[in-house]
């Protein structure tokens, strides 16, 4: 479970985030949007413990500024929007670099962090990618195997920045099912997101940022609505609503 | 898609693959064979197996004759095995140091010297033989002192500004410092040069570098350096490959970046200054060492840091071979034949490299 109570990132004089207050329970994904410049990703990273931040950040009720960098680890895994695949290291050796919070500074992988890098690869179904290095797979298997190395963590909390830029439709589908069905195994999922219509369908519940502050929150159907779509990204769009979901379509304006 | 566990029984291997024991050994060989020539080459030819008997007669106990008579055995023990182990320190410092460079600052040409080591060597060596030598107060280890202060000075001087300039949150900022440094140093150094002209052969082949003076003192005090921080280094193999991903994920990771950012830039550092002391400035080694294992073997640092060390002080061994030999008696700079095959190795490695960091 990760929470946070009026968290306030700033940058000099800017604040990126205003006072936003939520909590993400185990099996629940929260989805952060916004237009850009709105404070996702800020706020994504202040939860990371990559941002200085006011406010508190918790953890299972734990102020994370008391736990360690290694026990935060342990806790939060957090994908950038951007990650970093050295193209010559191994889908193995990528994934086994996500047990590092589980290994002492100058040790090495013990036999369960390599079991823990394998159940991992297994679940997101790379077994036969494990010994190819990284700069061979295409975006799609590229960003499985980033989810990977974040499920070795074996952290309950997930964070992901923009899990499917880049992607192709289909391989944004696969990859937002993959992270459905991983908190099917209880994790708590908290995602930025771009693509609203994607945004309402995965995550139940969808905090719209504007400005560092929080305008709306709640499920798609309240949120997602064409006022609130006009209003903060400044978008001329045509909200279509029905049993399948909220669908958010961009319209010419004349 | 659906995504379940999958049976048991597929449990993919899951490795990193390190040194590994093919290139453990041919490294291992390599270095080895490297001593051997570079203890046997030279204008008195030693063969090998005197070598190995000469030294196994030093040990209590062994019934090993010493087949080697006085001059042989001078030549052998105080000219040529002082200056083997010496390039075989440096080398491999050189080597480990320009590896670590290059992961700790993700960046492909980075080299022991990136920080200001050599500026600040150049420069405190340069005073020392303009001042101390012309006022025949210096000893033989008031140059490599100032050599190795100036280093030293030179990197915090580095430190405290990329700090100043925001180096907490990317290392640009810490070798854009490096930069302005080296550029500072070396404008007084060059300044200094042009007051004292009379000086500038002796500075000049300072800074070429070479072994050609090489004592077992220089071997001890050179040593404690090169075991210290190559130890350091070599502890900090995993941690590299964890910063290869980046400030933000190597901390999400759980790693204190800065702080092991600044281990292993110290380390680096302290051994780079106390090999470049007692050898002048070597250029290339760290470059071409590290990327001939991450073509050869893998990009891992598991793998690099390890083989830099040992393949390091191979390659320094037999370049000090070749700078005594070919113009036997006299004697080529160091730096000179390191450059001289560095630079169109390099120019390979930059052809080949497309893609790998």
């Amino acid at each position: 479970m990760i929470e946070t109570r009026d968290l306030w990132v700033r940058f000099g004089p800017v604040a990126a985030v205003r006072g936003l207050s939520f909590r993400a329970e185990p099996g629940g994904w929260t989805a952060l949007i916004g237009p850009n410049g709105a404070g996702k990703t800020s706020a994504l990273r202040a939860l990371a413990g990559l941002a200085a931040y006011e406010g508190e950040v918790l953890l299972d009720g734990r102020d994370v500024r008391r736990l360690g960098r290694r026990a935060v680890a342990r806790l939060v895994a957090f994908v950038p929007q951007k990650p970093e695949t050295p193209p010559a290291l191994t889908v193995a050796e990528y994934v086994l670099l996500g047990r590092t919070p589980h290994i002492p500074y100058f040790g090495g992988e013990s036999r369960h962090d390599r079991e823990a890098a394998a159940s991992a690869l297994r679940r997101l179904e790379l077994e036969r990618f494990a010994e190819r290095p990284l700069g061979s797979l295409s975006g799609g298997e590229l960003q499985r195997a980033v989810l990977a190395r974040a499920l070795a963590q074996e952290a309950p909390v997930l964070l992901l920045d923009e899990p499917t830029t880049a992607l192709d439709l289909g391989r944004q589908q696969l990859v937002l099912e993959l992270v459905d069905a991983l908190r099917g195994d209880g994790l708590t999922v908290v995602t930025t997101m771009h693509d609203l219509t994607l945004a309402g369908q995965y995550a139940e519940r969808l905090i719209l940022l504007d400005e560092g502050s929080v305008v709306a929150e709640g499920a798609a159907a309240e949120v997602l609505s064409a006022p609130n779509v006009a209003a903060h990204y400044g978008a001329n769009v045509h909200v279509v609503s029905n049993e399948a979901g909220v669908f958010i379509l961009p319209v010419r304006a004349r | 898609m659906a995504v379940t566990a999958g049976p048991a029984e597929a449990m993919p291997r899951v490795e990193a693959r390190g040194v590994g024991l093919r290139a453990g050994l041919v490294t291992l060989v390599f270095l080895v064979a490297a001593v051997a020539i570079g203890l046997a080459v030279g204008p008195i030819h030693i063969g090998v197996g005197s070598i190995l008997r000469s030294a196994l007669s030093y040990v209590p106990g062994l019934p090993v004759h010493q087949p080697l008579d006085a001059l042989d055995r001078a030549v052998l023990w105080q000219v040529r095995a002082p200056r083997v182990a010496l390039a075989g320190l440096v080398g491999g410092m050189l080597a480990v140091a320009g590896a670590s460079y290059q992961g700790v600052f993700r960046n492909p040409l980075a080299d022991p010297y990136l920080l200001g080591v050599a500026g600040g060597a150049g420069l405190g060596a340069t005073l020392a033989i303009v001042y101390a030598a012309s006022a025949a107060a210096g000893s033989n280890w008031t140059v490599p002192l100032a050599a190795f202060g100036g280093a030293i000075a030179a990197v915090a001087a580095t430190y405290v500004l990329g700090r100043s300039a925001g180096a907490v949150h990317t290392t640009g900022a810490l070798v854009l410092a490096g930069v302005t440094v080296a550029t500072f140093t070396a404008a007084v150094q060059t300044f200094v040069q042009q007051r004292h002209t009379d000086v500038l052969q002796s500075v000049y082949s300072w800074l070429l570098g070479g072994f050609s003076t090489a004592t077992w003192s220089d071997v001890a005090v050179c040593a404690p350096y090169v075991a210290v921080s190559s130890l350091v280094l070599v502890l900090h193999r995993r941690v590299l490959d964890v910063l290869s991903l980046g400030d933000d994920e190597a901390s999400s990771l759980g790693v204190d970046v800065s702080r092991a950012r600044f281990a292993i830039v110290v380390a680096a550092t302290l051994g780079t200054a106390a090999a470049v002391s007692v050898s002048g400035l070597i250029a290339f080694v760290g470059i071409i060492v590290p990327h001939t294992i991450r073509l050869l073997v893998s990009t891992s640092y598991r793998a690099v840091v390890p083989l830099s060390l040992a393949a390091g002080a191979g390659f320094l061994v037999l370049t000090d071979v070749l700078a005594r030999t070919i113009l036997s008696p006299a004697e080529l700079p160091i730096g000179v034949v390191t450059a001289f095959f560095g630079a169109p190795f390099f120019a390979v490695v930059l052809r080949t490299s497309r893609g790998i960091r």
